[in-house]
């Protein structure tokens, strides 16, 4: 049912682990439905991503996006991980199932739930960025999964 | 993959060599219709009878009470609704349990759309039906009990002869839904009330696509299938002779092995939940430790999910299934863990696995082994583990 890549970043996952004094770290998802997902950045004094890290409990699909949201960050400035969205890295991993994509919406979700924390932590603001949520589920309440 | 280890054998099970030769005939040979009036059916015809003996036998039942079906599902589907039907004179109320298999509860739910009433019994913590909650459930109106015989997930058996006791004292009908229970523990229509039980054949080594409703006599449900005049004008449909041929055969030798086989599945069983409740911390057994079928372990192991762990599993050949969510495809893992009671975050974390008499203790061995490393390195990974941890040593 996944993908090659989906079953290779599941099974060798990229950049998992934790950061001591990250930049920025935050957590989305909930036990409740069976996902959550910790994602560290470290963002240096010129606002680039030095590195990524993840920690999830969750499904194939969620492990793998999660290792493939910290690839894709890595490298970039805020604002260009602000552009990683949930398309980006499904489309990354080669697709993923129906029933999966509120998975990467969740992968979306962690990256600006870190970027949210750094920008509070430094008192800056980033363009674009809105609070996230806590609970992804009340984001995609409407939709039809 | 070299090696395949299959530890689902609640999900289906191998089709027996000797199965499969019994049904190979009425496939090439005797191909006849057991309807048809000339002696070249004669072969097939003989054939569906000295099964439905067998099938029969196995439950004390006689051969006139069993009707075949396309499966387990259908015979549920059929018990439910054409008792609903040829009984709402007498009451429009049923009963039934919270760990039901869905051909049970999604029939109750469709029921409950056509005005039904249906009262969902809960399980203790084992699993087991509350049986003081099940009689004063009864009232005037009430027409069916329907309580499985085993639970498919976590394998509790229930108290069949009290239930029946209960239903009978009562003068309400009492439906089992036995397919994962027939031919593999003892149960006896008569000694147990039972006037309508659910099996299939595929659980016990037969085919699939073809199941058994027991119906005891004067229990007045009609047609669910209409049609042809087969099945004693109660199921419709030109009849499944090789399937019904290869259930006979599979359950002649699970009930002939029957002892040997409760005898040394019990005994691997037990070997297997001591070696992973032992060795795995933050783990739990789900299911009666002692009423349970013979070839059912399952477990949760705590700030996992288990489709990961189905899926590490999987790459090293071993079958089992999961009550999470992800591997249901919706966002609640399996209603029988939230019913006993466990909170949704630990029943996402749950493992099936279902052994066979063709399970070896090496097998049992080897998947504790992989067992024990999957978890490890998914809990490396999960952040209720890392919460969890850092909680401890605060």
């Amino acid at each position: 049912m996944y993908s090659e890549k989906v079953m290779d970043h599941f099974s060798n996952p990229r950049n998992v682990g934790e950061i001591e004094n990250p930049s920025g770290v935050g957590t989305v998802g909930n036990a409740k439905c069976g996902d959550i997902m910790r994602m560290y950045l470290n963002i240096d004094e010129n606002g680039v991503i030095q590195e990524a890290k993840f920690k999830t409990f969750g499904c194939g699909a969620a492990v793998a996006t999660s290792s493939m949201a910290t690839e894709l960050v890595k490298g970039k400035t805020v604002q260009e991980a602000l552009e990683v969205t949930n398309k980006a890295v499904m489309e990354a991993l080669d697709g993923l199932p129906p029933v999966k994509v509120h998975c990467s919406l969740l992968a979306e979700e962690a990256i600006h739930a870190a970027l949210w924390d750094y920008a509070e932590k430094n008192g800056i603001k980033i363009e674009g960025l809105e609070k996230p949520v806590n609970d992804i589920e009340e984001k995609i309440d409407d939709e039809d999964y | 993959m070299s090696q395949l280890i299959y530890l689902d054998n609640a999900a289906t099970t191998q089709v027996y060599p000797e199965v499969v030769e019994a049904m190979i005939p009425f496939f090439t040979e005797h191909y006849g219709n057991p309807s048809a009036i000339y002696s070249f059916a004669g072969e097939a015809k003989k054939a569906v009878d000295e099964a439905r003996r067998i099938l029969a036998k196995g439950i004390n039942g006689k051969p006139e009470e069993i009707y075949f079906t396309g499966g387990g599902s259908e015979s549920d589907n059929w018990a439910l609704k054409a008792t609903a039907e040829a009984y709402a004179d007498k009451g429009k109320h049923i009963i039934t349990t919270k760990i039901e298999h869905h051909a049970i509860l999604h029939t109750a739910e469709y029921l409950e759309k056509k005005g039904f009433e249906i009262t969902y019994v809960n399980v203790d913590e084992n699993g087991m039906v509350k049986l003081d909650e099940l009689e004063a459930a009864i009232r005037p109106d009430t027409i069916l009990i329907s309580v499985m015989a085993a639970n498919n997930e976590i394998g509790t058996i229930q108290p069949l002869e009290e239930i029946g006791r209960i239903a009978k004292e009562h003068g309400v009908l009492f439906h089992t839904d036995a397919v994962q229970a027939y031919g593999h523990i003892p149960i006896d229509v008569e000694n147990m009330n039972i006037d309508m039980l659910s099996a299939s054949g595929h659980k016990l080594n037969g085919p699939k696509g073809i199941g058994i409703l027991y119906i005891r006599k004067g229990v007045k449900i009609r047609s669910f299938i209409h049609g042809g005049a087969q099945e004693r004008n109660r199921r419709a449909g030109t009849h499944n002779v090789p399937g019904i041929v290869g259930f006979g055969k599979a359950a002649e030798l699970a009930f002939n092995s029957m002892n040997e086989r409760i005898a040394y599945e019990t005994k691997l069983r037990d070997y297997l939940i001591e070696r992973i409740t032992n060795e795995i911390p933050y783990t739990r057994l789900n299911g009666d430790p002692v009423k349970r079928l013979p070839n059912n372990a399952n477990f949760c192991f705590r700030f996992i999910e288990g489709e990961s762990m189905l899926i590490l599993l999987d790459q090293q050949g071993i079958c089992g299934s999961s009550g999470s969510a992800c591997t249901s495809g919706s966002l609640d893992p399996s209603h029988v863990l939230l019913a006993i009671g466990l909170p949704h975050e630990i029943a996402h974390g749950s493992l099936r696995l279902t052994l066979s008499e063709k399970t070896t203790k090496e097998d049992i061995d080897f998947t504790v082994d992989q067992l024990k490393k999957i978890i490890e390195r998914l809990r490396s990974m999960s952040p209720l583990y890392e919460d969890f941890v850092k909680k401890q040593g605060n």
